[in-house]
Formats: C-alpha cells, sequence, structure tokens
C-alpha cells in the first residue's frame, strides 16, 4: 500500500528526508498503521533510526494520530517534534 | 472567525477591526469586551542572545489545526468572535510573531478565550522555533509548563 511520509523541523533534518513515497507491507489479514510505517522507517537506514527516536508526534491527513491508527492507501502521514509555537 | 499563517508583519489594528466587525456582524451590540495578546520574539534565550528565530511549519496542516482551535474558543467561552495570525520564516529580534484576539459579551470570557488559544497553540499547532545567531542555530525544545498549561484547560472542561 503506497502512502506519502512527511517530515518537519528536527525529524526532518535528521531523518534527511522532508518526503518520501513508500510501500507499506503487511499480512493479507493486518491493517497497516503508523506502527508499520515505523518499523519499516527503522529499518530503512540509521538516520531514519535517529529521526525517530525519542518523543515524536505524527498526523495521519494533517490530523494529529497515534501509532495504532488505521491506514489507507495515498494517506499522508507526517513525524515530527512536539512543537514550539508561540 | 479568521486563522492566518503569513511570513509578512501584521498590523494590529486592522486585526482588531477585523475581528470587531465580524463580532458585530453575528450578534449587534452584545459585544462587551475585546482581549488582544501579541507575542513578541526576545533577544534572549537559555544559551544567551540571539539574532531572531525562524519558524518552520506544516503548510495545510497548521491552518487547518489553527481554524479547529479558534472554533472550538469560540464554542467553549461563547466568544462573538475569534481570530489568530501566526507568522512563519525569519523573525528578528522584538518583532511581533503571533497575535490572538477574542470577543465576547463579558470580559471573562474573552480572557479566557484568549489564553485557551495560546496555550493550546502552543502543543497542537504544528509549528516550531529554530533560534538563530549568526550562521548557528538550536531548536528550541518544548517546554513542560507549555504542556501544563494545555493540559489545565483539557482537565477543566
Amino acid at each position: 500500500m503506497q502512502i506519502t511520509v512527511k517530515t518537519f523541523a528536527q525529524t526532518r533534518e535528521i531523518s534527511k528526508t522532508p518526503t518520501l513515497s513508500i510501500d507499506v507491507v503487511v499480512d493479507s489479514d493486518t491493517e497497516a498503521t503508523i506502527a508499520h510505517v515505523i518499523a519499516q522507517l527503522r529499518e530503512l537506514d540509521r538516520n531514519w533510526a535517529l529521526a525517530l527516536e525519542g518523543s515524536i508526534l505524527t498526523a495521519k491527513n494533517q490530523q494529529l494520530c497515534d501509532s495504532s491508527t488505521v491506514l489507507s492507501p495515498g494517506d499522508e502521514v507526517a513525524f515530527f517534534p512536539p512543537v514550539t509555537g508561540g | 472567525m479568521f486563522a492566518y499563517i503569513q511570513e509578512q508583519d501584521f498590523d494590529q489594528g486592522e486585526l482588531y477591526a477585523q475581528l470587531q466587525s465580524q463580532a458585530s456582524a453575528k450578534t449587534i451590540g452584545n459585544t462587551g469586551a475585546i482581549v488582544t495578546f501579541t507575542g513578541l520574539v526576545r533577544d534572549f534565550n537559555n544559551a544567551g542572545d540571539i539574532d531572531g528565530i525562524e519558524l518552520e511549519h506544516y503548510p495545510g496542516m497548521t491552518e487547518k489545526a489553527l481554524s479547529t482551535l479558534i472554533d472550538k474558543a469560540i464554542e467553549r467561552f461563547s466568544l462573538t468572535s475569534a481570530g489568530a495570525v501566526h507568522r512563519v520564516g525569519r523573525i528578528y529580534n522584538n518583532e511581533q510573531i503571533v497575535w490572538v484576539g477574542c470577543a465576547a459579551a463579558h470580559r471573562q470570557a474573552a480572557f479566557d478565550g484568549a489564553c485557551f488559544l495560546m496555550d493550546m497553540l502552543k502543543q497542537s499547532v504544528p509549528l516550531w522555533k529554530k533560534e538563530f545567531k549568526g550562521d548557528n542555530s538550536t531548536w528550541v525544545e518544548a517546554k513542560g509548563s507549555d504542556d501544563a498549561a494545555a493540559l489545565k484547560w483539557m482537565s477543566e472542561r
């Protein structure tokens, strides 16, 4: 299942990947979740493994979500550190 | 209601006028209080003096998250209108960075609405500050006190 991954701030700098299109691979009887994406990205390379360490927020289609959130093909998933606006 | 994410500076007078006209369009004569807050870039941080900050955001989500927050404030505090502006990009010391305004029948709701917007904005709108001095820059870490301020509104309901 193809999805788009985006990163921001420290997560973008450490992963060195602002955006990436990936094929999320899960068993046919399993629903793909954010947790699957994180596991798959961590395996990509050391930069991704480092970028996804610690407290990282996740968003699906521009709404905050958690690691159990179920994904659909074409979804936009974003990873970023706690926000510091204001 | 209005929510702007922009690089350019803003004029508080124009924003106030917009808020007031929206409030009176909704309920003529029922707005007895307007509270506004403006945040500025300080010239000093934990690591010493800085030249300014660079704000990164998540285009698309930032606007949506800010709009959602304002709608929540309007509903929760029965505001007659509310609006917010947040700048992104490079902002130098002492410049304006954020503005929120709340209009209500009475002052307490307007004050509470403005506090709620700022406290929640610091936790749920995808903006990230990087402080810079010359060619060096450092990301600002999220503060526990900001989390606590937002949690207070979540638990008080």
